[in-house]
């Protein structure tokens, strides 16, 4: 039962709890950075090569946005947790939701073999087959990205340009008023 | 202001083409083998990004400059809406591949999946503007919050 | 046990949002909760000895290439969720340092009062 993907999820399962143990904000950054990049690695070892190229680069340019977020601030002053009463309220939660999610695995089918495999006429089995004759295209992901589900991607699109949009409105504005730069 | 060592710029001056190449190529192909304009555009976003870190904000506005990535923003959006709208009005349905329904190209090749590479071309576009324009303006803020002319990831004292 | 390993990691996040104090600690558990996310949607598609979906040009698309390969579609959502994810991450950066330019500290305790 111990394989390479076991592995790699007890690492990223690591990474995580030392992003969240440590009070230094550099390590914690850097220890998401390598949960990322866990997950980069386990999709790959599920056969998702398309998934498995878009972590590495985004990690990256999330390290460059958050330390540019932490970088010469003061940050090693506050405390690394709450009181006890919150902490325990959310370890209950916590483990009550994971008793609940245990549960709800379950009902899922077993590890490695997908809803497609079970129902007769599902539409991830019709995309396999019918992909490539009705878009020409060999990457049945983005047939199914850009032409089967173009509605979902070009919602996507408007969501990441309404963050993109936010973001620059919410670091312009002052950046204007406060000090007239050019002239 | 501290300069980044000389070995950092040379290795990125050596380096940004490739990684500006290898997105292109990315982007390009995203039909055929892995890859695809989410990707694509993270990759050439990062490479604006490195020469942004190793260069400097003045010198990566010289190859992107603000006024020229704000439009590139809105027009990869815009374009991809366009090529969905395209399917509406001749094909009957949003987001027909009208390109490829009526030039069916033999498989495998560049130029056989209709509007998937330009679709992919555009939100590629789309993605590299937005990643690029966020990044630069939080190097902007740095210089408004803390007063100096500071702008690269070397550490500074607030205020 | 797959399953389970990702909901811990899924828990893990929302333990570190829930608990933590400094913002940018609750920014990267709101990270970590989408890795642990996309990682399970992923999961879910995967097929024992599978081939990638990308048609290669030795089997053209048949029967044994649709009985043989992942399912393509929760791949198609991850790789959107993911780049989205770093939008919202920079739009989540951005309220966090307004917030520490408005108040001198990531630290949610100190932030209460309502400012300018």
């Amino acid at each position: 039962m111990i394989n390479l993907l076991t592995l790699v999820l007890i690492f990223m399962i690591i990474g995580a709890i030392i992003s969240i143990w440590t009070t230094d904000l550099l390590s914690a950054i850097i220890a998401v950075g390598a949960v990322g990049f866990g997950s980069s690695v386990v999709f790959l070892l599920l056969r998702a090569p398309d998934v498995a190229l878009a972590p590495v680069v985004v990690e990256v340019l999330m390290l460059v946005i958050l330390i540019r977020a932490t970088v010469g601030r003061d940050v090693h002053t506050i405390g690394s947790a709450r009181e006890i009463f919150g902490l325990s309220v959310a370890a209950v939660l916590v483990l009550l939701l994971l008793a609940f999610a245990v549960h709800a695995i379950g009902g899922l089918p077993e590890f490695g073999e997908p809803v497609m495999a079970r129902v007769a006429d599902a539409p991830a089995s019709y995309y396999l087959e019918n992909g490539l004759s009705q878009t020409g295209s060999a990457n049945i992901v983005t047939a199914v990205l850009l032409d089967f589900r173009g509605y979902d991607t070009l919602g996507e699109a408007t969501v990441l340009f309404g963050a993109i949009l936010g973001a620059m409105t919410l670091l312009r504005r002052k950046s204007r008023t406060d000090k007239p730069r050019q002239e | 202001m501290k300069e980044t060592s000389t070995i950092v710029k040379t290795i990125s001056r050596c380096v940004v083409g490739f990684i500006f190449l290898y997105g292109l190529y990315i982007v390009c192909y995203g039909h055929l083998t892995p890859g695809g304009g989410f990707t694509g555009g993270v990759i050439l976003a990062s490479a604006f990004v490195l020469e942004m870190l190793a260069w400097g904000k003045e010198e990566a506005l010289k190859s992107l400059p603000f006024r020229l990535a704000k439009p590139f923003d809105s027009a990869g959006a815009l374009a991809f809406l366009v090529l969905g709208l395209l399917g509406l009005l001749l094909g009957g349905d949003f987001f027909v591949n009208v390109i490829q329904k009526a030039y069916p190209g033999k498989p495998f090749s560049l130029f056989n999946a209709g509007i998937i590479p330009l679709c992919n071309i555009a939100i590629a576009i789309k993605v590299c503007a937005s990643l690029f324009l966020v990044i630069l303006v939080l190097s902007v803020l740095r210089v408004a919050a803390g007063g100096g002319t500071e702008d690269d990831l070397t550490t500074q004292e607030e205020e | 046990m797959h399953y389970f390993l990702c909901l811990l990691l899924l828990m893990v996040g929302l333990f570190g949002a829930l608990t933590q104090k400094n913002l940018i600690k609750i920014i990267l558990s709101v990270a970590i909760i989408e890795h642990a996310v996309n990682t399970f949607l992923i999961m879910v598609g995967y097929r024992h000895d599978g081939t990638a979906p990308i048609v290669d040009r030795a089997q053209v698309a048949g029967s044994s290439f649709a009985s043989g390969a992942v399912d393509p579609l929760p791949q198609a959502m991850v790789l959107t969720a993911i780049v989205i994810s770093l939008g919202v991450l920079a739009l989540m950066v951005a309220v966090a340092m307004r917030l520490y330019h408005t108040y001198g500290t990531y630290d949610i305790t100190e932030i209460r009062k309502l400012r300018g």
